[in-house]
């Protein structure tokens, strides 16, 4: 495989990120990068660094604190024929920016009868564990996927943020690319009390310095086990992994990276082999994105399921400050729900 | 100590059902009394004209004043006289057809034919129009096929939309005319996007932005204005207030004692405020506008005053909210009405060539839409294949819409 003998070093998400928009600057003249404080300053989360200063103000721009005229502009841009990547500055300031997001990129290809497009890429750093409080830390992404017409994306390490990232620029549908934040600097556990490690660290913080992708709809799976599938994206799967050490469980752990669409072949074909699931995610339970997941596994598994579904998820409150690691699904809770999967009836 | 207590205050339109209409609040000025500025002017030095009205066509259907200099050529009026009268008629029609149950839904542009018209004109060939939902007169001037209208509005097997979309709700990339959205305003923000990337490419297309009185309110137009400003956007910004948002008037979306021109002012947007059926005034300030903008100088703002003669919609009864002589009144009279006197003025038409052309116009729109029948109506229930439903959503279909497909059994 040709994406082997890519010359590769350590990169932490920030980085991986800021790499994919910098391959994807110079590959494809109509793709430009703008939202708040990401021209000259970099970005609050450093992902749009020196950018500016390699491709210009006609390429790397800032823009008005304005949600909605961001991504209404970038319709725009993509109906003239370019190919925007814009940042909300939170997942949790999107909100204004939800009629265009929803009522127009999702539809302007369905409603023209392919006659528009709108090839945009949305970043949003999303996620909680980092005391955000309640509008730094939210996990909207069931917001996204109920829309049709959009795709939703998260990735969870920087080997895949980078080539999740440059598919999502090419990808011709509207793309929500959210990236936990929790996740920039290294992975994350949950267990909060114990120092981060770096990505220089973990076999995944290693990343091809040029051009690769990672396909969209396809799910990675990050572990094998033959126990139990475990459904998870972004900073949960890290929680699942030293979840299951802790249980003593040998789990598949499928970080879907696609949440919608998704591949539903890889997550049928573990729960056909475990008959067992848990679902985890961190943004709130009821009408979360882990109800679609249990739906679409009792569907298809029914007759293979061995115990009921679990799921683990933030609380149905919004996200507190001073309660952040009563909140946030962390290892205890989630290795809780992996041995209650294997509770006699 | 006693205090006053407070008052709420809602703005309430002069005339209601059964009484008359106190038009003194529109800030007329006679024609040819606004100044022409030049086209590199700074947005602050604007606002006479955003509180003032630019007219070219005085009562005796002259053209006067700075705004009559470098009109519209003889060619330039007969095609849009033409293309008025082909929008009225169009609309009469598919106004009947509604009724007729031959399509679901329709909203006529009665009394504002002059402004889209004027300047989809006034623009080139490859300029982008965002638009609303009552600029119908923008693919008729350019002369998009009314079959291919027709089609959409009666949801048929040559739907160019496959049914998808409510009646009226277009899409004509051929014609520089963006696909409609039910949800107002959405587009004026995106038609700066579109003039931004014009920029950026270094390209010489310009866009407009299309939007009502009452759409104003919405936080996308407020974005759009910024946007403008900011980034010294190529756009001519279209607001047509037609004095009523269904059944709301003007004043309930910000126009008591100010215009919609001056809110251009404070965002830094040259703003002009124009008589809407004025077809020669209409041409001038679209030139002007798109002058300005192809010349790097930046957005204008375009408040055309107008009258929105017809209901809101085939779903609307105007009779409850306001008078039903209420266009007799209104002091700007109807645009058709008013080219036709100019033309007949200069000699380069009469009223027998106006009658010849309805005429014409008439028998050409019926055979069309016997052709357009043809084809089904959401009388017959002949539409698209129902698969197409499910195509589109996304570039390739994924596995849940093909699945979703079989289900139906399509």
């Amino acid at each position: 495989m040709a994406q082997e003998k890519l010359k590769t070093r350590p990169m932490t998400m920030i980085q991986a990120l800021r790499s994919a928009m910098d391959i994807m600057l110079e590959r494809d003249d109509n793709v430009v990068v703008f939202g708040e404080d990401v021209g000259y300053f970099g970005g609050v989360f450093r992902c749009t660094e020196g950018l500016q200063a390699k491709y210009g103000h006609n390429r790397v721009f800032d823009a008005p604190i304005s949600e909605s005229g961001i991504v209404a502009a970038a319709i725009g841009m993509g109906a003239y024929g370019l190919r925007p990547v814009v940042e909300i500055q939170f997942a949790d300031y999107f909100y204004p920016a939800a009629d265009q997001i929803f009522s127009e990129a999702a539809r302007v290809r369905y409603r023209s009868a392919g006659g528009y497009s709108a090839p945009l890429t949305i970043r949003m750093p999303c996620g909680g564990g980092i005391f955000g409080g309640q509008t730094h830390s939210q996990s909207p992404e069931a917001l996204f996927t109920h829309v049709s017409g959009l795709r939703t994306v998260m990735p969870s390490n920087p080997y895949d943020a980078k080539g999740l990232l440059i598919s999502s620029i090419e990808n011709d549908d509207p793309v929500i690319f959210l990236e936990p934040k929790r996740l920039y600097n290294g992975p994350f556990d949950g267990h909060h009390d114990q120092p981060v490690v770096p990505w220089s660290k973990h076999p995944l913080g290693n990343v091809p310095e040029g051009y690769y992708t990672v396909p969209l709809d396809k799910a990675s799976l990050y572990r094998e086990g033959r126990e139990l599938t475990v459904l998870t994206y972004g900073t949960m799967v890290y929680v699942a992994e030293v979840a299951a050490q802790e249980a003593g469980i040998e789990a598949d752990i499928i970080d879907l990276r696609s949440l919608w669409p998704l591949d539903l072949d890889t997550i049928l074909a573990s729960v056909r082999k475990t008959g067992r699931c848990v679902v985890l995610h961190e943004a709130t339970r009821t009408g979360g994105f882990g109800a679609e997941l249990c739906s679409l596994v009792q569907e298809h598994c029914f007759y293979y399921l061995e115990a009921p579904i679990e799921r683990v998820t933030g609380w149905d409150t919004p996200y507190p400050h001073s309660h952040e690691w009563a909140y946030f699904p962390g290892p205890k809770r989630v290795a809780e729900a992996f041995k209650r999967a294997f509770r006699e009836a | 100590m006693t205090q006053t207590p407070l008052k709420f205050y809602v703005p309430e339109p002069s005339g209601r059902p059964g009484q008359a209409t106190d038009f003194s609040y529109l800030r007329l000025q006679p024609a040819g009394a606004a100044r022409k500025p030049p086209i590199d002017t700074i947005p602050y030095d604007t606002r006479d004209l955003a509180l003032g009205l630019i007219r070219v066509l005085d009562e005796d259907g002259h053209a006067v004043g700075p705004w009559a200099e470098d009109g519209p050529d003889e060619a330039t009026l007969r095609k849009g006289m033409l293309a008025m009268i082909k929008t009225r008629i169009f609309d009469a029609r598919m106004v009947i057809a509604q009724r007729q149950k031959k399509c679901s839904f329709y909203m006529q542009c009665l009394g504002e034919e002059a402004i889209a018209i004027g300047q989809s004109l006034a623009l080139q060939p490859g300029d982008m129009h965002f638009p609303s939902y009552r600029q119908q007169g923008l693919l008729i001037a350019q002369d998009y096929p009314l079959f291919d209208m027709m089609c959409q509005i009666f949801s048929n097997d040559k739907d160019p939309l496959k049914g998808r979309q409510l009646p009226v709700l277009y899409s004509v990339p051929d014609k520089g005319f963006f696909t409609l959205s039910g949800n107002l305003a959405t587009q004026v923000p995106q038609a700066v996007g579109w003039a931004m990337a014009s920029a950026i490419k270094g390209d010489t297309r310009i866009a407009a932005g299309w939007v009502g009185d009452g759409a104003t309110a919405e936080s996308d137009y407020q974005t759009a204005l910024l946007f403008a400003h900011v980034y010294r956007a190529p756009v001519i910004l279209n607001v047509i207030n037609n004095q009523w948002a269904i059944s709301t008037f003007q004043a309930v979306a910000g126009g008591e004692g100010i215009t919609l021109a001056a809110r251009g002012i404070g965002s830094n947007v040259a703003s002009l405020r124009v008589d809407g059926n004025d077809f020669l005034a209409v041409y001038a300030a679209s030139r002007w506008a798109a002058n300005r903008a192809r010349n790097n100088f930046g957005a204008t703002l375009i408040e055309w005053v107008s009258y929105r003669a017809g209901p809101h919609s085939t779903s609307d009864d105007p009779s409850k909210y306001r008078p039903a002589d209420d266009w007799s009144r209104f002091p700007l009279g109807d645009p058709i009405v008013r080219l036709k006197q100019h033309m007949i003025v200069r000699g380069i038409w009469s009223e027998q060539e106006h009658q010849e052309a309805q005429k014409a116009c008439e028998a050409d729109i019926v055979a069309t839409q016997k052709k357009a029948e043809s084809h089904g109506t959401m009388a017959t229930g002949r539409t698209s294949s129902v698969a197409t439903m499910f195509e589109d959503v996304y570039k390739e279909m994924p596995g849940h819409l093909r699945q979703q497909r079989q289900e139906l059994g399509v």
